[in-house]
């Protein structure tokens, strides 16, 4: 890397002495943000109807692994997007909080549907009204339920987002 | 043949209850709140109510017996329904539990409990079971401010 804070990756041309694509510059934060936003490996946290869309959207004809989004982990510790796909109520909080904190960095959360990004129209004693009260969000799909195309549009938002912004390679957590 | 069985079960428990009448299609009868478990007890064993469905109540704030319990079962035999309404003062909100009768009655009471505050004599689980420990209230009572939130999770500032 040089002084400049540009990597330098030099790539073997397949016939020794080509002089095509011998070298290729680019950012460090372009690089791995490239990298990390096709590689998003989400976590359903599916409480509500939206789990209807969610699969549509998950299913072949609009193939979400066009994104690279479309092997869902079951386990927090494996996954960096946090779908809450459906209405979250205080009694469930608890548990949404307990696995936004077992997902590692980098993580980001998408709100899907008009109750996790908002609480919709449950403005009551039970539902907590949006989940960014208790969990950051990086990105809001509304809707009731939101169309897949709603989906895939906030999936290219939040790629467009990881890919322009930072990747420091020390956090504050190191 | 519906309505030979409902004039059945009216003429027997007639003398329990203070009316009686049919609304769409399913006898209702109102107690009095002793006369629960003797009228259900009957309705059980010897008209054939098989089926517990479901107890709830409703507040009618400003009256003076503030809640009415409303109990509905079924007949699998007869294929008819039965409601029992009583009404219950908001100082002592306690009704007879039907655990002894109806197993189903455990979590349907635990639910009652819960969102209205209706005690049942004989049912010594009533803990939250759609509410959670803690919850302080019931919030479908009329004078529960209705966007009162209890977070468990503190929010973010």
């Amino acid at each position: 890397m040089s002084a400049a804070g540009k990597a330098t990756i030099p790539i073997q041309a397949a016939g020794g002495k080509s002089p095509a694509f011998e070298y290729l510059t680019t950012k460090k934060d372009e690089l791995i943000g490239w990298a990390r936003k096709f590689s998003l490996f989400p976590y359903p946290f599916v409480t509500a109807c939206c789990a209807m869309e969610f699969m549509a959207v998950s299913s072949s004809p609009y193939d979400t692994d066009r994104f690279g989004a479309a092997l869902p982990r079951f386990s927090p510790r494996q996954a960096d997007l946090l779908m809450v796909v459906g209405t979250v109520t205080h009694k469930q909080a608890p548990i949404l909080k307990t696995v936004y904190d077992q997902m590692c960095e980098p993580k980001w959360v998408m709100a899907f549907g008009v109750c996790a990004t908002s609480g919709g129209f449950y403005q009551n004693y039970a539902a907590v009204a949006g989940i960014d009260k208790i969990i950051p969000v990086d990105i809001y799909v509304p809707g009731c339920p939101p169309r897949p195309e709603m989906v895939i549009d906030g999936i290219m938002k939040l790629q467009d987002m990881i890919g322009r912004s930072r990747h420091p390679i020390l956090t504050k957590d190191f | 043949m519906a309505a030979g069985i409902l004039d059945r079960v009216a003429e027997a428990l007639a003398p329990d209850a203070t009316s009686a009448g049919v609304a769409h299609g399913i006898l209702v009868l109102t107690l009095p709140p002793e006369a629960l478990l003797p009228v259900v007890r009957r309705l059980k064993s010897e008209l054939g109510f098989d089926l517990f469905l479901d107890v709830t109540a409703v507040d009618w704030m400003p009256q003076a017996p503030r809640f009415e319990v409303v109990w509905h079962f079924y007949s699998t035999q007869h294929h008819v329904r039965v409601r029992l309404k009583t009404r219950v003062p908001e100082a002592d909100p306690v009704v007879d539990s039907l655990l002894p009768l109806y197993g189903a009655a455990s979590f349907m009471e635990r639910e009652c409990h819960d969102m209205y505050g209706i005690g049942f004599r004989g049912n010594a689980d009533l803990r939250p079971v759609l509410l959670y420990e803690g919850f302080v209230g019931h919030p479908l009572r009329k004078d529960y401010p209705k966007e009162q939130e209890q977070p468990l999770v503190p929010y973010r500032s």
